[in-house]
């Protein structure tokens, strides 16, 4: 078994204000290994966004403070390093891409220069090498005439040249793990398409691995090799796309995936899951935080929390229904894993 | 069909000219360029398209709430243009509107209840008390709204329950047709499910005829009957859904349909996706002749001069494109071939 590039441990990301504290991420444990995809997939406020922040320290500290947890990339904990350490990860070996290809670029900069800067950050080109760079860049994202629009301004491209430019960034310095953030969320499905297609084409050539965070499960089912389903602010379930498609242990991720409606199937009904997600703010709460809307919830379920039970084939799931099939736990998670009490 | 159409368009057209500068060009984004279709009454249809495509536009032509720059539209057959003062206010009764952000569209200052009921006080309807409170509470029962929301603002809820006030709203005087522009969109797909589930629900109990606007052709599928796909400012494909899944006639229809990713890593793994190249082009300077020629892999050298019109390739379905119906096509394997050749 390769080893991980990154691995998240027990990661738990509080916002502290004086009135409350919200627990946006509470225990988060995965591996992510070369070459892969990682799917993170959660609802809004489930606190996947804000774990992608907390790997590359872009989190505004306070209000955000990292009460526990290890994020290993390559075996060094990025929670440790000193602010020099992590610039030089950060861009470099780790890149990012944000879902809004709108506010992310620099209005007031030429596209070429943004891209430029970041290999004469990292890799001490000279500009007139950086600018040849960057124009070959935008040539792999496939973005047409490179020479010319190399000069030009953010607003000058479309939103789908924009996340293309933002791409050709973050691929500037070959990272290994590229972290992907609603990629596709602002654009629309024929640029979608391009863009994930784009995206898996990269990852081949560059051997990349990719944290996908995202709330569409269409784009799960295409680009994630392993997936975590995340629910206010908890790991609920971990396991392979196949896995988790065919057969989910989480009754939150069996509701998630009812209620997708499918352009090959017309259902009479969506199952729904009833309810709201929880306010994470509200203090916290007994037990599992999918009880309330939970159809199959049994009465120790809203007192005890259930910790992470690690199941067959590497899967993992937080529902104490799994907890008969658990095996013994793996001694990766065993000393780090947030949720065991 | 015999029965007369709840909402009819013709023809229509909204162009918006601008200048560049004072003493610039004048410039015509065409956003609405000659659509024409019928709504029955019960019926949802949708209408499907990319940004930019028009969509949005058309549903404020609808609702009356822009001036058509062409052609006409009908409700229960009497033209909307034409009306004014009381007939205008007594048809805007019939046809109500939900808004895609629950966010924005909700008056932050007013109570869910005065949200509600500020449609009775307008239109001077239910001045009875008893008669409103009877009303409203079968609404709020209807909308899965609890009374305890009646006293509270917008902002103390999520999208979902907001979308469900904005939806109460939009049902308080019993429209015969709701417009209603991307309501799902803004929702994360737990909560979408459930107000999907409520429209669906909705239009049996109250007999509501539905122009769904959207861009997500899964959600489409669910709840309507029949479909328009819209590509800058033109409808160029319509059918009823079953047809249109099953047998695009048109080659936009046809990407758009496999762009679209599907919540099953056992397909999406097999199947071999058509990728459009390019973006879609400026609707200040629209390509010529078909529109779509520029991303199109069936194109002919006849689709860069001639426009062509929607045809009726069977009974119902008409598609705007001489090419693609004659195509021997629609084998898996035919798929494959022709989506491999477009790599190329």
């Amino acid at each position: 078994m390769p080893e991980p590039v990154l691995s998240v441990r027990g990661l738990r990301t509080h916002f502290v204000t004086p009135e409350r504290t919200v627990k946006a991420v509470d225990g988060l444990s995965y591996d992510l290994f070369p070459g892969k995809t990682l799917a993170v997939v959660g609802e809004s406020g489930s606190g996947k966004s804000v774990h992608a922040l907390s790997i590359l320290g872009l989190l505004p500290m306070p209000p955000a403070k990292i009460v526990a947890g290890e994020i290993l990339f390559r075996g060094k904990d990025l929670l440790k390093m000193k602010t020099e350490e992590l610039r030089a990860v950060r861009g470099d070996r780790v890149a990012m891409i944000f879902q809004e290809p709108m506010t992310s670029l620099n209005p007031v900069m030429r596209v070429g220069e943004q891209i430029a800067e970041t290999v004469i950050l990292h890799q001490g080109k000279t500009r007139e090498a950086a600018r040849a760079k960057a124009i070959d860049l935008l040539k792999k994202v496939g973005i047409p005439h490179p020479e010319e629009r190399v000069d030009d301004f953010p607003h000058q491209f479309s939103g789908g040249m924009r996340q293309r430019a933002m791409i050709a960034i973050a691929l500037s310095c070959e990272p290994d793990v590229l972290i992907a953030d609603e990629p596709t969320t602002a654009l629309d499905v024929t640029i979608q398409a391009q863009i994930l297609e784009l995206m898996k084409d990269l990852q081949r050539e560059y051997k990349m691995a990719i944290v996908l965070i995202t709330h569409n499960i269409g784009v799960v089912a295409e680009m994630a090799d392993d997936v975590v389903v995340m629910y206010a602010g908890r790991p609920v379930e971990t396991a392979s796309v196949g896995e988790l498609f065919k057969d989910p242990k989480h009754p939150y991720t069996r509701g998630l995936l009812a209620s997708v409606p499918s352009i090959y199937e017309r259902k009479e009904r969506l199952e729904a899951i009833p309810g709201q997600p929880p306010d994470l703010g509200a203090g916290s709460v007994a037990g599992c935080p999918f009880t309330a809307r939970c159809a199959v919830a049994l009465e120790r379920c809203g007192a005890d929390d259930p910790p992470q039970f690690h199941l067959k084939g590497g899967r993992m799931s937080n529902c104490w229904k799994c907890e008969g099939e658990s095996e013994e736990r793996s001694h990766r998670f065993a000393d780090a894993s947030g949720s065991a009490k | 069909m015999s029965a007369t159409p709840i909402l009819e368009v013709s023809g229509l057209k909204k162009h918006y000219s601008s200048r560049a500068g004072l003493f610039g060009d004048k410039t015509t984004v065409k956003a609405v360029d000659g659509v024409s279709f019928s709504v029955m009454p019960q019926e949802s249809f949708a209408v499907v398209g990319e940004s930019g495509c028009g969509k949005t536009t058309l549903g404020k032509l609808v609702l009356a709430l822009e001036k058509p720059t062409e052609g006409r539209v009908l409700f229960d057959g009497a033209d909307t243009a034409a009306m004014s003062g009381a007939d205008l206010k007594r048809m805007r009764s019939q046809m109500q509107v939900i808004f895609q952000d629950p966010y924005s569209s909700l008056n932050p200052r007013m109570t869910v209840e005065d949200i509600i009921c500020e449609p009775w006080i307008i239109h001077g309807m239910h001045q009875e008390p008893a008669v409103r409170a009877a009303k409203l509470a079968k609404l709020l029962d209807d909308c899965g709204i609890a009374k305890s929301f009646l006293n509270r603002h917008p902002h103390e809820f999520s999208g979902g329950q907001r979308q469900r006030v904005g939806i109460a709203r939009a049902l308080a005087l019993d429209p015969r047709l709701v417009v209603a522009d991307e309501p799902v969109s803004a929702l994360d797909v737990s909560i979408q499910a459930q107000i999907l589930n409520l429209l669906k629900d909705l239009q049996k109990e109250r007999k509501l005829a539905y122009l769904f606007i959207s861009h997500d052709f899964s959600v489409v599928r669910h709840l309507c009957t029949r479909i328009a796909v819209m590509y800058l400012g033109r409808v160029v494909e319509t059918a009823d859904s079953e047809t249109l899944f099953n047998d695009p006639q048109h080659p936009y229809t046809e990407a758009l349909l496999s762009a679209v990713p599907v919540p099953d890593p056992s397909i999406e793994k097999r199947r071999k996706r058509i990728l459009l190249t390019g973006d879609v082009p400026s609707p200040l300077k629209p390509p010529s002749g078909c529109r779509f020629h520029p991303r199109c892999r069936y194109l002919k050298d006849a689709c860069r001069t001639d426009d062509p019109a929607l045809a009726e390739s069977r009974p119902g379905h008409f598609a705007a494109c001489p090419v693609l119906p004659f195509k021997d096509k629609r084998s898996d394997a035919a798929l494959v071939a022709l989506s491999n050749d477009a790599r190329k």
